[in-house]
């Protein structure tokens, strides 16, 4: 193992790494929004189109408007309550298409395997590929495997790519949101973060948390039938968690969101793990709910249509977009008082204090 | 520096030769050391903290702050008949 | 969850914010001394509830924050080094020491882990036998009796291969240290619930007595520390200075003895350096003679580290109270949560990160950018 002195490093001025990739630049909150808008995009000149970053791209195809994402999933440990790897996979991307107001159609998945990657894994995490694109009704059309030499992977990495056509009647984007907006949240948060939590090393504990990993398509297609255009925004509160979700919303909208801690769901066990680990329920990742901002003469109507499915059934408005502290968002809390919700830095640390 | 949660205990024993239980907390269970909390029951309520019980939780006071403080708002009401005006909440949050 | 929920009923926060109205008739200034006390606060939004006049100083209540720069250093030193597994509290691993952090260091290659209990460090030490376990034992006296048990536990099962690197501190020495400053504004102080659940209560009835100051041991959910605030202010409205208990359900006079055995038998009292404040006389707790071995800063050979501060934070100010982020030169500017100058900024219970959650910006900019709409 080199030996490294940190006593020796050059730069005089007490910030942070600088010039190495941290794991905090992969969770979701400010680091990774820096990484994306000063390193990434900026190299992919100007075909590439200007606008806010979404879950999916609009590509024209001359007359069809066809909506593709990609997404890579390096989850660890690659089995937790209630999924694994596989499943979140295929869930991710389905959902990354759903929400431009998409269908999903096809599925293409990618596997990077370490060297020396028990065979009885690669059955279970492919089985529950194929399960889930199954039930979703989104088969797998194409893919490809990789082998790389022990170390360079941690076990296994998925990259799944989904492609879609654009429902009718719906262009939902993050810069759509307007004031008067209900902001509609389909179920429950903190349950995917606290369920990996869970079964990590040195943090481990017991519960029933399962993670609420599923495919929220069918869910996206309701509200679109109930609301059609009056579907603005939609969602799905990932890595960085709801409180991510909506300051991405807020920014890029530039307009104000209120929300109410009392109308925001956390399961109990959710909560309690929280409280154990000191986290905050809104920056814990989510991987089977959204949150959609409605005109609002449909929100109720959007609101019926989510409850009539499974995946929506405790589907409930959390809160309204404001004209007041455009790009902010602020939470009504449980006594009463107000606060702001920002997004994370980097990597959420469980604390002690 | 005190991220200190009650739980109950669900079971205890010794783990090389530490007094070890189980803690239930609203439905996640983790392990945590009783050594400090000698004496402590199946069923009892305890403040963890780092994985350790560092007091436990008398149940009989934490219900008497609770009645405490139900009854402070009912005397204060039958007293002033309508609670008296707090800062506005919305101005810190706006100034910028 | 039983014994947390309950504390955070809405109604019975508005029974004690009406009687704190109707009880207090002046300004007064309190510190809670806890940094989860302050995080309650914070993420709550109580303090916008209080009654105008009613002003709460966090102090310095939060071991990240006041952990010194050079104990920093010397866990950075010692984690770089081959064969070393280095374990650490969550929030620990943010703080920037002179040149870095433990996580930029992680991001290089070395062995850094998070361990939710210290118990955690020892079995690694027993699960990893080539490896010599290095655990930061950072805290207040709610800390000690868990990183005492460690020690004890690795010494009965003679494990060689695990020390930890102590940066424990009291809180009464700091308390009086704050009354002692000269333009000290603190009339009254919430002392932390979970401290005292360890220690108890009497060490601070004579500083009650001495500074005329009342003293409330709190607890930390809202109802605790409105409870907390309005014993305090009743007291100062009456001219009392009483060490009082709000946190009954869980503290009592005398603390917890056998905790406190531990501590005496693990640990020393000793002379301590708090970052932003300077030396305290008797404020920390080293390694007794018995458990030398134990000892990291001597395994590894780096007691001789000594550290620089950031002339630009102003930590000390901040941590007596005397001074609010706002006020502060680099707070939102060259000091950020993303790259925190001192203490006050690092952990989110310091009460730079406090403020600059709650988008609390600094008065020049305000005025500056008043079409700005707020946006940072």
């Amino acid at each position: 193992m080199t030996v490294l002195d940190p006593l020796q490093a050059t730069c005089p001025t007490p910030l942070a790494e600088t010039e190495r990739i941290l794991l905090g630049h992969g969770s979701g909150g400010q680091l990774s929004a820096e990484l994306v808008a000063d390193l990434i995009v900026p190299a992919l000149g100007s075909a590439t189109p200007e606008g806010p970053l979404e879950d999916a791209a609009i590509v024209d195809m001359g007359g069809l408007d066809v909506v593709v994402s990609t997404d890579s999933f390096v989850v660890s440990p690659l089995f937790f309550p209630g999924g694994d790897i596989g499943s979140l996979a295929v869930h991710g991307t389905i959902n990354d298409v759903a929400m431009r107001g998409a269908r999903p159609v096809a599925l293409a998945v990618a596997y990077v395997i370490e060297e020396g990657f028990p065979l009885t894994d690669l059955r279970r995490v492919v089985a529950s590929v194929g399960e889930a694109a199954r039930a979703a009704g989104v088969p797998v059309v194409t893919g490809d495997t990789k082998v790389v030499g022990r170390g360079a992977a941690d076990g296994l990495f998925i990259t799944t790519t989904g492609i879609g056509r654009m429902l009718a009647g719906a262009r939902p984007s993050a810069a759509a949101a307007r004031i008067g907006d209900a902001i509609v949240l389909s179920g429950p948060i903190g349950q995917h973060g606290t369920a990996i939590l869970s079964v990590r090393e040195g943090l481990g504990f017991d519960s029933d948390i399962r993670t609420d990993s599923q495919a929220l398509h069918r869910l996206v297609e309701a509200a679109v039938e109930a609301a059609g255009e009056g579907v603005h925004a939609l969602r799905d509160p990932t890595r960085g968690g709801l409180a991510s979700a909506l300051n991405e919303i807020a920014k890029a909208s530039a307009v104000g969101i209120t929300i109410d801690e009392r109308a925001v769901p956390v399961p109990p066990p959710a909560a309690a793990a929280c409280e154990l680990l000191g986290l905050d329920p809104v920056h814990v990742a989510n991987e089977g709910c959204l949150v959609a901002f409605i005109a609002p003469d449909h929100a109720d109507a959007v609101l019926a249509a989510m409850r009539a499915r499974p995946e929506g059934t405790d589907a409930v408005k959390i809160g309204e977009v404001v004209g007041d502290h455009p790009g902010r968002v602020h939470m009504n809390t449980l006594v009463g008082s107000r606060r702001v919700v920002d997004m994370l830095v980097g990597e959420q640390l469980p604390r002690i204090c | 520096m005190c991220l200190g949660i009650p739980g109950q205990v669900i079971d205890l024993g010794e783990v090389d030769g530490v007094v070890m239980g189980t803690v239930d907390f609203g439905g996640v269970r983790k392990q945590a050391c009783l050594e400090y909390v000698p004496g402590i029951r199946v069923g009892e309520y305890v403040i963890i903290h780092v994985g350790f019980a560092i007091s436990r939780v008398d149940e009989d006071e934490a219900q008497r702050t609770l009645d405490v403080l139900q009854a402070m708002g009912d005397a204060v009401a039958a007293e002033l008949g309508e609670p008296l005006p707090v800062r506005p909440s919305a101005e810190a949050l706006d100034d910028r | 969850m039983k014994y947390l929920d309950e504390y955070r009923d809405p109604s019975l926060a508005r029974r004690l914010l009406d009687e704190l109205c109707a009880t207090a008739t002046r300004p007064w200034t309190v510190m809670e001394v806890c940094g989860g006390q302050t995080h309650t606060i914070v993420r709550q939004g109580i303090d916008e509830l209080l009654p105008a006049g009613i002003r709460m100083i966090h102090g310095p209540g939060c071991p990240v924050c006041v952990t010194p720069l050079e104990i920093l250093d010397k866990a950075q030193a010692i984690a770089a080094m081959p064969g070393v597994l280095f374990t650490s509290f969550g929030d620990m691993l943010r703080v920037p020491g002179s040149r870095t952090d433990l996580l930029a260091l992680r991001a290089r290659g070395a062995d850094v882990r998070v361990v939710y209990s210290p118990l955690e460090a020892v079995r690694l030490a027993q699960a990893n036998p080539d490896r010599h376990v290095v655990f930061l034992a950072v805290g207040f006296e709610t800390t000690a009796p868990a990183n005492a048990m460690a020690v004890l536990h690795a010494s009965a099962l003679g494990i060689s291969n695990f020390s930890i690197l102590v940066s424990h501190v009291l809180v009464p020495p700091a308390i009086t240290a704050i009354l002692a400053a000269p333009d000290c504004q603190v009339q009254a102080f919430l002392a932390a619930g979970h401290v005292c659940a360890v220690m108890g209560w009497t060490e601070y009835e004579p500083i009650a007595a001495r500074y005329r100051v009342p003293i409330v041991v709190t607890g930390f959910e809202p109802l605790d520390l409105l409870e907390g605030i309005l014993m305090a202010v009743r007291q100062l409205e009456t001219g009392r200075a009483a060490v009082e208990n709000q946190y009954v359900r869980a503290v009592r006079r005398t603390g917890n003895a056998e905790a406190q055995d531990a501590i005496r038998r693990v640990f020393t009292i000793a002379d301590r350096r708090w970052r932003g404040i300077g030396t305290i006389a008797e404020s920390g707790l080293v390694l007794a003679e018995e458990f030398a071995a134990f000892d990291a800063e001597h395994r590894f050979g780096v007691e001789s580290l000594a550290a620089t501060e950031s002339p630009l934070c102003i930590a000390g100010d901040i941590l007596t109270g005397t001074k609010v982020p706002t006020e502060c030169a680099a707070y939102g500017a060259l000091c950020t949560p993303r790259s925190p100058l001192g203490a006050p900024m690092v952990s989110a219970e310091g009460t730079c990160a406090a403020f600059y959650a709650a988008g609390r910006r600094r008065q020049v900019q305000r005025l500056a950018t008043a079409s700005d709409g707020g946006a940072t």
